[in-house]
């Protein structure tokens, strides 16, 4: 699309005289009056929303009566909290496992591109978990990790291991949870390399070829640089959905055992919805935007430049 | 001999029996790939002698096809909060298409000062994390006497949503052959008709595309669900889930029943129309 010539201005209405100038406020009109509604319901539900949290933040405030001022208060005591550093600790645990969704996306996209007939279909159907909603896959899993009886227990137990209960383990939580959600995720880098793969450019390819370059080091050195935009999209994404990371933990653990499976969303919301606490809660708000902006900055500028 | 162009390469062919092991190799991967679904689907069909002697992998002993189904359609709110669900995703849809389409247009066809800061606005407000903007919102539902209700969760969506369609659509229609609105311009069509005239019957196919994606993206919302509703009568699907695994404990044919049931409209939109879902999340993700 960077390829389209440039819509005209609007200055370059037609101009003559007093019929002109009507003309000219009308072509304004019309489309500034077009935007307004949407524009409009996104800048006060979105984007002041985004700035009031801000303001919240330097507050003590229960929701109901009057808001506080306690400047960086707040932040200070997040500082301090211990809560505070497992969310951020398993947030860390988190995006180290969403790192993994691009390669694996990458190697499920390029196992199922032969283009052998019926292939179509059932690449599709891998793309099934991305269509979920995660409610639907933290009750999956849950039923996975029930101790006993559940998928990951039978395969233990086909070892003569122990079977394990991740769910109630403080080690093991949040790499169980955050496995369970790596399963849309890596469904989600596959939908955008299987994209990538098709955009790639024959006459490199063919060339590489024909100089004897095959199998891993053609996908290093020819079909990965190309592939980079993409791989740059997958890995942002992956991160950001790291950090949002509410739905599984609320569903299957509410943080728990014992708090040890919190992460920041999660801690966020108990701490202004059960707690009462807004402006604890928008503090960690920030603190998660804070984490999330530079990834929003890598994509927004890579969807706005010309 | 040619040299293939494409990566992977393809089979040489008549290579029958590669083709064949691959494919083969393909099907056992995607069998343990969707285990999880798979499983909680069998587990839908299970009678309760099934799940208290552990049963949860082993062939159905005693299958009930419809009991269990009947149990969480009848026995729970699931029904309500299915309606819920559909009303809540099918007006929000409608209403974002619309507002994204108007927006999109007039950002992809007017320059004006501030159209570039105005798209980016559009574009990280869709990744703005939502607990960032949790509070106000909530507050702001509460202030229009809304909180606990449908339209709160409509009102929601329609303006985050916008977001992603304002970024769907203008890209879409930036890529429109520029002929056409210069066309337009010298038959005198104003911004309107050459919406109409124009934009409308071209963008048909990436609406659809869009209305998919707006569908399935606010079906699955669970956060906003549980921010801005708590009574059964404004609650959609997914936070009646949740509640509906903590009422059932341990009872996994019924949970499963729920879940099959509230994963069937997604899953059927995606697989009767996945070209649209496809493209339509590659082309919003991707391109710029």
């Amino acid at each position: 699309m960077s390829e389209t010539p440039r819509a005209p201005a609007l200055q370059r209405a037609p101009a003559r005289g007093r019929v002109g100038k009507r003309t000219r406020r009308i072509a304004w009109l019309a489309p500034a009056l077009l935007m307004l509604p949407g524009a409009a319901l996104f800048a006060v539900v979105v984007l002041s929303s985004a700035v009031q949290s801000l303001w919240i933040s330097l507050h003590d405030w229960d929701g109901f009566g009057g808001m506080r001022w306690v400047g960086l208060g707040n932040y200070a005591e997040l500082w301090r909290d211990p809560a505070f550093r497992v969310s951020l600790r398993n947030n860390l645990v988190w995006f180290g496992m969403f790192m993994l969704a691009p390669p694996l996306g990458l190697a499920l996209a390029l196992a199922t591109s032969q283009p052998i007939a019926g292939f179509r279909t059932m690449r599709s159907l891998f793309y099934l978990p991305l269509v979920l909603s995660s409610v639907t896959v933290g009750v999956i899993f849950s039923w996975i990790y029930v101790p006993d009886y559940g998928l990951l227990a039978q395969i233990w137990e086909l070892w003569g291991g122990v079977a394990p209960a991740p769910l109630s383990s403080e080690r093991w939580v949040t790499p169980a949870i955050a496995l369970a959600a790596l399963w849309p995720q890596v469904a989600f880098a596959m939908v955008l390399y299987m994209a990538g793969l098709t955009t790639l450019d024959a006459e490199q390819i063919g060339a590489a070829r024909i100089e004897g370059a095959r199998g891993w080091s053609l996908l290093w050195h020819v079909v990965l640089p190309q592939l980079r935009p993409v791989t740059l999209v997958a890995f942002a994404i992956a991160a950001l959905g790291s950090l949002n990371s509410f739905d599984m933990v609320s569903v299957m653990t509410k943080g728990g055992p014992y708090g040890s499976s919190s992460v920041l969303a999660w801690q966020m919301f108990e701490q202004s919805i059960s707690s009462y606490r807004m402006g604890y809660g928008a503090a960690i708000a920030t603190v998660i935007l804070l984490l999330s902006s530079a990834f929003i900055t890598l994509y927004v500028r890579r969807m706005v430049r010309p | 001999m040619t040299t293939a162009t494409a990566f992977p390469r393809p089979f040489a062919p008549g290579r029958f029996r590669a083709r064949r092991l691959c494919a083969l190799g393909i099907v056992l991967l995607l069998v343990l790939w969707l285990v999880p679904f798979l499983g909680i689907v069998l587990t839908s069909v299970r009678s309760i002698y099934d799940i208290t002697s552990g049963n949860f992998w082993g062939w159905p002993r005693d299958p009930q096809m419809l009991a269990n189904y009947r149990e969480v359609l009848l026995g729970t709110p699931l029904g309500r909060y299915m309606l819920n669900s559909l009303l809540i995703a099918g007006v929000s849809t409608l209403g974002v298409l619309v507002l994204g389409t108007l927006c999109g247009f007039v950002l992809a066809r007017y320059r004006f000062p501030g159209a570039t800061l105005m798209f980016a606005l559009f574009v990280a407000g869709n990744f703005v994390p939502y607990q960032v903007i949790m509070i106000p919102v909530r507050n702001l539902m509460v202030t229009l006497g809304l909180y606990d209700s449908m339209a709160a969760l409509i009102l929601f969506h329609l303006a985050f949503q916008t977001g992603f369609a304002v970024l769907f659509m203008r890209n879409f229609i930036g890529s429109l052959p520029d002929e056409l609105f210069q066309a337009a311009r010298a038959e005198g069509a104003g911004t309107l008709q050459t919406l109409r005239f124009v934009v409308l019957p071209l963008t048909r196919p990436a609406l659809a595309a869009l209305a998919i994606l707006l569908f399935t993206f606010i079906w699955n919302d669970y956060f906003w669900a549980i921010v801005l509703t708590f009574s059964d009568g404004a609650k959609p699907v997914t936070a009646g889930l949740a509640n509906l695994k903590g009422v059932f404990f341990s009872n996994w044919h019924l949970i499963a029943a729920a879940t099959v049931v509230v994963a069937v409209p997604p899953v059927a939109v995606f697989l009767l129309l996945q070209r649209h879902f496809i493209g339509g999340l590659t082309m919003g993700a991707v391109k710029g």
